[in-house]
């Protein structure tokens, strides 16, 4: 059933209620990953490569082995051999055997930072001590660190057994070039033809980490029964529990995964790091075992998001009709194959109602921690060099950016670039919204003497998925109700997934309680990510909720003697269907749930989906900045982040996810970089040296909530978490060139780059 | 008939260069065993890695989906997220 449509009253999705984890989360006391602690337990640490690019030529154990404290040091041998075998995880396409290589090196390290070795010992100052006792011995080999690099004849080879897929014909010879995606509608090249004007520019970006306050930890322990717990903070405890199986041997059956609380993920969530490892440890000293990552080792030993080189061309007529439109996008995978090349092919033009468009990429392997997905990802790559294309294009035109992307703006019934005709979106919405907003129509004021002013708008596209979830709702015998969800809340899931059931059930919301479940206690749900959750598992926990409200009206029905067709509920409380069905007070749930042994015991429902059909989300953002010509320093004025939601369940969640992204992106424009010296070593592996935004750098980024509703899902949402941050780094881009006249095609635009282009400029 | 596109790179290598089909099929199930019948190898293809855009609604991981008699058809590579 849905509750779509002006009839219906929604008396709890919505608003905006406290939201349920607050306290815990206030007072310190929720627990995350690194706060779990178990009897007997030990700690371990992990022994990293130094170099870019090494063969291990042996590893000596023997003195670490020899301190008193340790109870076991594991290295590649101790983890099975496994196949290759493709696997589908956050970022999309990966492989088993190369998930296992990433996750502890066998014959080569292929990064700064890659796990050889991990300790085990009673205290993690002696694991940490007996780590520096593992003798490794490297022959170290040239490494690559850039794509260009990479891509360049002569380049060291990561993987010689790696030929570019996607070509014709079939490569002989080994590259570090992983595969080549296309996308084609109609024919751009002749298309420029009927151009007036063209713009045409590389652009480039750069990787950057997710940034999770929360560094990767976790609990294991491994009995001698080949039962396995492991506690641990992740973006799908049933990710780690088929990842850790696969990757030790293990049935899925014999683990069991408890999420606890997660300090953000925003994608870096979706692999396994630690836990095959501390699997093993656990599994030889049979003991429980604690991993905490560094921050250092987070930068080192963990995914970013892929840097990337973007050319892009695009071609329209005088009065502002995009007529072509190309783009070339390469991506650092890494030191495995499986950068986001596809989606970030996909989205570049997904804003936009084409004919004729080609979008083409290389996943490109070198020296650096393979990525992992970071929201959206791909997408606000190639959309950071489209988006300043098309500003650059309004300039040339001498047209409002804002209204020439109006006059380009995909709609229902466009044919996407990357093939389906669209349905239900709100892109039209979100810029006009934009263009008519008081920010938009505002003076940007006087800037300061030696400082510029401008103001940037860019648009984004995400797909969103659905997938497999899995709900249950519970009636507690107070009339209270507990839902049980098979999705770690990173982003205020337990709020919404009681709404809805609140809603469903017509209580307060304050009367449900959501919790994430374990592996043993929920059915199957695919990962938080994808934006996926409240669509989905929402549905599933909405469902859960329907068939509670109806066993309620058969319970009512049972107790009153009557058919359940003549009960209806509503407010929360059975009622006689109508003058036929006879006189009764109503019955409300706490009435029914006291009652509920007599009627045929507890009152309950799980239900387990495979949803399908999330709408996709759009957004457009405006960004006010003042540029310091004398520092090169970029301070963000104003920002306003438009977006297609949907329907917002809890609209002050989806503010601040939308606040978020649009934080992220800030931060990926303005200072987020990886700096590798020479040697291929990471120079800024901590906060101090890799500038992520803080509270005191920003205003309030200001929301407008757009709400086309996704007939798919009962209340109408739409996943909300990625595309925000799609738009800021092209928005913030176009505010610096309105601001200085400079286009800044180089992400980090920060205060040295945009001194020395406005240096360049003088000169 | 459904109107399928199997213009995706990911499907070229078993389609050579056909772009669309018409196919009679009523379901994301019927289509994989309707295009494996015609071109083996891209059934397995369609159902371990791509996702299928049905009327604009893209689907993956699904056999149940129907598809209509005059339903437009998209095979695209299967999407994720972060």
């Amino acid at each position: 059933m849905n509750y779509l449509g002006k009839d219906v009253q929604l008396k709890v999705v919505g608003t905006r209620p406290i939201r349920p984890d607050g306290v815990e989360k206030v007072n310190g006391r929720a627990a995350f990953g690194a706060d779990v602690a178990v009897s007997g337990m030990i700690h371990a640490k992990v022994v990293r490569s130094p170099h870019a690019h090494a063969r291990i030529k042996s590893i000596d154990t023997s003195k670490a082995e020899a301190v008193k404290g340790v109870s076991a040091v594991i290295t590649g041998a101790d983890l099975p051999d496994i196949p290759s075998e493709e696997a589908f995880v956050g970022e999309g396409p990966s492989n088993f055997r190369e998930m296992s290589h990433n996750v502890i090196a066998r014959d080569k390290v292929l990064y700064d930072g890659h796990a050889v070795a991990a300790v085990a010992a009673t205290s993690a100052a002696i694991a940490e001590e007996a780590a520096r006792l593992v003798e490794v011995e490297y022959e170290v080999l040239p490494h690559v660190i850039s794509v260009e690099e990479a891509m360049a004849d002569g380049a060291p080879v990561l993987h010689e057994d790696m030929f570019t897929q996607g070509v014709d014909p079939k490569p002989t010879k080994a590259s570090n070039i992983a595969k080549r995606v296309e996308f084609k509608l109609g024919d751009s090249n002749a298309a420029f033809s009927k151009a007036d004007v063209i713009v045409e520019r590389q652009y480039k970006t750069q990787p950057v980490h997710q940034a999770y306050i929360e560094p990767h930890a976790c609990v294991v322990s491994y009995n001698p029964d080949g039962q396995a717990q492991i506690w641990c903070s992740s973006q799908g405890q049933f990710m780690v529990r088929a990842f850790c199986a696969k990757l030790l041997g293990m049935d899925i059956a014999s683990i069991r995964v408890m999420p606890m609380e997660i300090g953000g993920g925003f994608g870096g969530k979706t692999l396994v790091y630690l836990e095959p490892l501390a699997l093993a440890l656990s599994k030889k000293s049979g003991r429980p075992v604690k991993m905490v990552m560094s921050r250092e080792e987070v930068f080192r030993g963990s995914g970013p998001t892929s840097g990337g080189t973007i050319n892009v061309k695009i071609g329209a007529t005088k009065n502002g009709r995009i007529v072509a439109a190309e783009c070339e996008t390469i991506l650092q995978a890494g030191a495995f194959p499986g950068s986001p090349v596809g989606p970030a092919c996909m989205t570049a033009f997904a804003c936009y109602d084409l004919a004729d468009v080609t979008a083409f990429g290389y996943d490109v392997v070198s020296n650096r921690p393979k990525v992992a997905a970071y929201r959206a990802p791909g997408a606000p790559i190639s959309t950071f060099a489209v988006e300043s294309a098309v500003d650059e294009l309004a300039q040339k035109l001498d047209m409002d950016p804002g209204e020439l992307r109006l006059i380009n703006a995909a709609k229902d019934e466009t044919k996407a670039a990357y093939g389906p005709t669209l349905k239900n979106i709100g892109f039209v919405e979100t810029l006009e919204s934009a263009i008519a907003s008081q920010h938009y129509t505002s003076d940007l004021g006087e800037a300061p003497k030696g400082k510029r002013r401008g103001r940037g708008i860019a648009s984004g596209f995400w797909f969103n998925i659905g997938g497999e979830s899995s709900g249950a709702t519970y009636v507690n015998e107070d009339g209270t109700v507990t839902v049980v969800s098979g999705n770690p809340d990173i982003g205020g899931s337990r709020a919404s997934m009681g709404m809805m059931a609140a809603e469903v059930l017509g209580i307060e919301v304050e009367r449900v309680r959501t919790i994430v479940g374990d592996t043993a206690s929920v059915g199957y749900s695919f990962l938080t990510g994808g934006s996926r959750v409240t669509f989905a598992t929402g549905m599933a926990v909405t469902q859960s909720a329907e068939e509670v409200r109806d066993d309620l009206c058969r319970r009512a029905a049972l107790i009153w003697e009557i058919d359940a067709d003549a009960v209806e509920w509503r407010d929360g409380h059975a009622h006689p269907a109508g003058e036929n069905a006879g006189k009764f007070d109503p019955l409300s749930l706490s009435d029914i749930a006291a009652k509920s042994g007599r009627t045929g015991g507890p009152i309950a429902a799980k239900s387990s989906i495979n949803a399908q059909g999330a709408g996709p989300g759009y957004a457009t953002h405006i960004c006010d900045v003042e540029v310091d010509e004398e520092t090169g320093h970029v301070a963000v004025l104003r920002y306003t982040a438009v977006q297609d939601v949907g329907k917002a369940i809890h609209p002050a969640y989806v503010e601040g996810q939308m606040q978020g992204g649009a934080v992220q992106g800030i931060g990926w424009a303005l200072n987020e970089e990886y700096i590798y010296n020479k040697d291929g070593r990471l120079d800024n592996p901590g906060f101090l040296d890799y500038r992520v935004p803080v509270a005191s750098d920003l205003p309030m980024i200001e929301t407008v909530l757009i709400e086309v509703p996704n007939p798919r899902h009962p209340f109408g949402a739409k996943g909300v978490g990625e595309v925000p941050i799609v738009p800021p780094m092209a928005a913030v881009a176009n505010a610096i060139s309105s601001a200085t006249g400079l286009r800044m095609p180089n992400l980090p635009m920060s205060p040295p780059n945009v001194r020395a282009a406005l240096d360049a400029a003088k000169a | 008939m459904a109107t399928v596109n199997v213009s995706n790179q990911m499907c070229r290598p078993f389609v050579g260069d056909a772009e669309v089909l018409e196919l009679e099929v009523d379901t994301v199930r019927a289509l994989i065993n309707e295009l494996e019948r015609r071109f083996p190898g891209l059934g397995p293809q369609v159902e371990e890695s791509m996702a299928v855009a049905i009327d604009g609604v893209i689907v993956q991981d699904t056999y149940l989906e129907p598809i209509g008699p005059d339903s437009e058809v998209f095979l695209i590579p299967k999407i994720a997220g972060g």
